[in-house]
């Protein structure tokens, strides 16, 4: 009984050693980790701790995925610069509105976007723009991306522990490439309710794929006031009128 | 004891005309410049000086005595560029130079004529290479300035005053040799003191009554009892370093290794001055004959070597060795102040943070170029393809608040596409649209909200904008381009994604 026990302590030792080695911390006691309002999607993560030190890797198939991802992943650098951070954005054809970004809660003039031409410049871009400590995030948007060329963003981040978001936008093939996790953003339809007409916040189907060393899972999240709110199915119009008689 | 030089350039600006515009030589030409409303002659060439056209002439007087004389813009700041040139190539008879407004220089010769032999050698030396160069001078050497430039210019007796003989060489000279004030050297005229040697001996006091302290200074400092203040120029230093190697190097490891020691003493030079660099400059002397040259630069001035180098590291491969390079030079031509340090003292990690992202970009821009870098700032307009201006530098600030109020789409086109809709007139949000083959259903939609064109900027037609909803939960921005009409339909147009 007892060195069954031992046992159990000394695999979660071992555990949380390994998930410190992969760049993962255990939160701290008495310390309050970031986890960017994202609340249900939390648990998804090992040790219920974002990831801040790794490659987030978002795949979009279609232009209104594509903005869906866009949106989200501005939210989530908004996070990630607070107040006073700087964020590069890298693309070859850059189609994303500063001036939208504003709406999620990030300041367009904290943004420096780089425009680039050739996919082998892009990849040298982000691989520079992950190494300055000095940013909070890096989003790029790329195309295709092999598992060397991934590796080599991951390692760069481990060492300069500035998280990098990289958007592949139709990749021909959605091979693996080695990211702490894999997000799919989807539009939602707004709320179905009659009583506010128009389109009203935006709505996405976030789905993390692949997490390592987490359980991968689906959640329907809404951008409301600044912060990710989930969905939970609320009383319709006709039932609220039905109810109340 | 010292010893100084006095060179005087009697034409020195027609003499640099000439040497610019050689076909000017033996015709009668003048400097003019525009004073108190009238062309005054400020400088005129010899043969112009044969025909009694001076400097303070008139422009019309000079042309009824020469109707073709040649006139040519006179610049005030010349004279002054041209003798600090002058007096940096002087340098190598002295390190000593001063200039002396408006056409001489002097130099401090002390201890440095035994070089060229004697005195005699030394001050023939200089008359002789300036006369090769094609300036008309006349030098003097002697114990104080004031002596050497009278000499140099009011005496035709030999020009070398012998140690402590300056009163005896002055004796012969007109009042003006002394440099005192124009009114001072006409009131002397007037009482008929036409020579030095006619009031020097006067009492100090009665001098002072007379003609004021100021000529009592000049006569001291002619003949060395007071002191002459000299101010030597200061040739600009360019920031360059050398290494050689001692055998020619070939490899990218050896040129890397150059460009650090280079790179490191630059540096280090830099900080000292409180410089940094804007451009560097890789000057690469192949025993062939050849140079390899690879430049940089940076957004901001830099002193740091590991920037520079890592900029400079992206450019080692467009270096050729071919057989070797045996000299490596180094310059930064274009310098600048650092920003002071105080700043540090009170934003430490936001100035820091900005010299890193500095870096960053300037490794960007050494790369692919400096048109892939963009930063906005919001700019009053309501038309979304100028609500945004681009900003100039990295630490430019937004005059005003981002808007949020305005609902904009995430992703936009940058041609808005053409679209087919079917939408009920006049001011309903289409019931569906196709875009690339795609039918989009409308199930929920904003709007319209108009965007008039601004008249001031561009002529065209307002744009309908709507968002809206499909079944699937894409929403789209979508705009009808002006008014439906009697006969024509308005184009729709869709521009934006959003999230």
């Amino acid at each position: 009984m007892e060195t069954a026990l031992k046992k159990s302590e000394l695999v979660a030792r071992l555990r949380s050693d390994i998930l410190s080695l992969q760049g993962f911390r255990a939160p701290a006691l008495g310390v309050k980790h970031d986890d960017f309002g994202l609340g249900p999607v939390m648990k998804t993560f090992p040790e219920g701790v974002f990831p801040r030190v790794g490659m987030h890797e978002f795949v979009s198939n279609s232009p209104e995925q594509t903005a869906a991802t866009s949106g989200f992943m501005a939210a989530l650098a908004g996070k990630m610069m607070k107040e006073d951070g700087l964020c590069v954005w890298l693309g070859r054809h850059r189609t994303v509105y500063p001036f939208a970004l504003s709406q999620f809660g990030v300041s367009p003039d904290r943004v420096i976007f780089v425009d680039l031409k050739k996919d082998k410049d892009l990849l040298w871009a982000i691989e520079e723009a992950l190494k300055c400590d000095a940013l909070s995030a890096v989003v790029g948007e790329i195309k295709e991306l092999n598992l060397t060329e991934s590796r080599r963003l991951q390692l760069t981040v481990e060492e300069s522990r500035v998280t990098g978001l990289l958007h592949r936008v139709a990749p021909r093939l959605s091979n693996p490439v080695a990211a702490v996790c894999r997000w799919r953003i989807s539009p939602l339809p707004g709320a179905s309710d009659l009583v506010l007409p128009g389109i009203g916040f935006p709505r996405w189907q976030v789905t993390i794929e692949k997490v390592r060393s987490g359980e991968p899972g689906s959640w329907r999240l809404e951008f409301r006031d600044g912060s990710f709110e989930l969905i939970t199915e609320s009383v319709s119009f006709h039932q609220y009128t039905a109810k109340a008689g | 004891m010292k010893r100084y030089v006095a060179i005087w350039f009697r034409h020195l600006l027609v003499d640099r005309v000439l040497l610019r515009q050689p076909e000017l030589a033996g015709k009668p030409f003048a400097l003019a410049a525009k004073e108190r409303g009238r062309m005054l002659v400020k400088a005129a060439s010899r043969d112009a000086q044969k025909l009694g056209i001076e400097a303070g002439m008139v422009l019309a007087d000079a042309r009824a005595v020469q109707p073709e004389l040649e006139v040519l813009d006179y610049d005030p700041l010349l004279a002054e560029k041209l003798l600090l040139a002058l007096a940096e190539w002087a340098i190598r008879y002295s390190p000593l130079v001063a200039v002396d407004l408006p056409d001489g220089l002097i130099l401090d010769a002390s201890g440095c004529a035994h070089l060229w032999g004697s005195e005699t050698a030394y001050l023939k030396d200089i008359a002789s290479r300036l006369k090769a160069s094609g300036y008309d001078v006349r030098t003097a050497m002697a114990d104080t300035i004031g002596a050497a430039w009278a000499v140099a210019r009011y005496s035709r007796a030999f020009p070398i005053i012998e140690p402590g003989e300056q009163l005896s060489a002055l004796l012969q000279l007109p009042p003006h040799a002394l440099r005192l004030d124009a009114a001072v050297v006409e009131k002397m005229q007037k009482l008929g003191l036409y020579q030095i040697k006619s009031f020097i001996y006067m009492p100090p006091s009665v001098l002072r009554r007379r003609f004021g302290q100021g000529t009592l200074d000049q006569i001291g400092k002619a003949l060395g009892n007071s002191q002459e203040a000299f101010e030597p120029v200061c040739p600009v230093e360019p920031y360059q370093e050398r290494l050689s190697s001692l055998e020619p190097i070939r490899t990218a490891t050896g040129i890397e290794i150059a460009i650090q020691k280079l790179l490191e003493m630059l540096c280090a030079r830099l900080v000292k001055d409180g410089k940094g660099a804007r451009q560097a400059v890789l000057r690469c002397y192949r025993i062939d004959g050849e140079i390899q040259q690879v430049a940089i630069g940076t957004s901001g001035p830099s002193c740091s070597a590991s920037h520079m180098f890592k900029l400079f590291e992206l450019k080692i491969s467009s270096i050729e060795p071919a057989l070797g390079i045996e000299l490596f030079v180094m310059e930064a031509p274009v310098v600048e102040h650092l920003g002071n340090a105080q700043e540090a003292l009170w934003d430490l990690s936001s100035a820091n943070k900005m010299t890193a992202i500095a870096e960053l970009l300037d490794r960007l821009t050494a790369r692919a170029g400096a048109d892939v870098i963009h930063r906005y700032l919001p700019a009053q307009h309501h038309w979304p393809e100028r609500a945004i201006t681009e900003a100039v530098s990295l630490t430019d600030q937004p005059q005003t608040d981002w808007r949020t109020d305005q609902h904009r789409p995430v992703q936009l086109l940058a041609e808005p596409e053409r679209i087919i809709v079917s939408a009920p007139v006049p001011d309903y949000p289409p019931m569906l649209f196709r875009y690339k083959g795609d039918i989009h259903r409308i199930k929920k939609a904003d709007g319209p909200s108009r965007i008039e064109q601004e008249w001031w900027i561009s002529d065209g037609l307002h744009r309908d904008y709507y968002a809206v909803e499909d079944e699937q939960g894409g929403r789209y921005w979508i705009f009808r381009l002006g008014h439906y009409g009697e006969e024509t339909n308005p184009e729709w147009f869709i521009h934006g994604f959003f999230a």
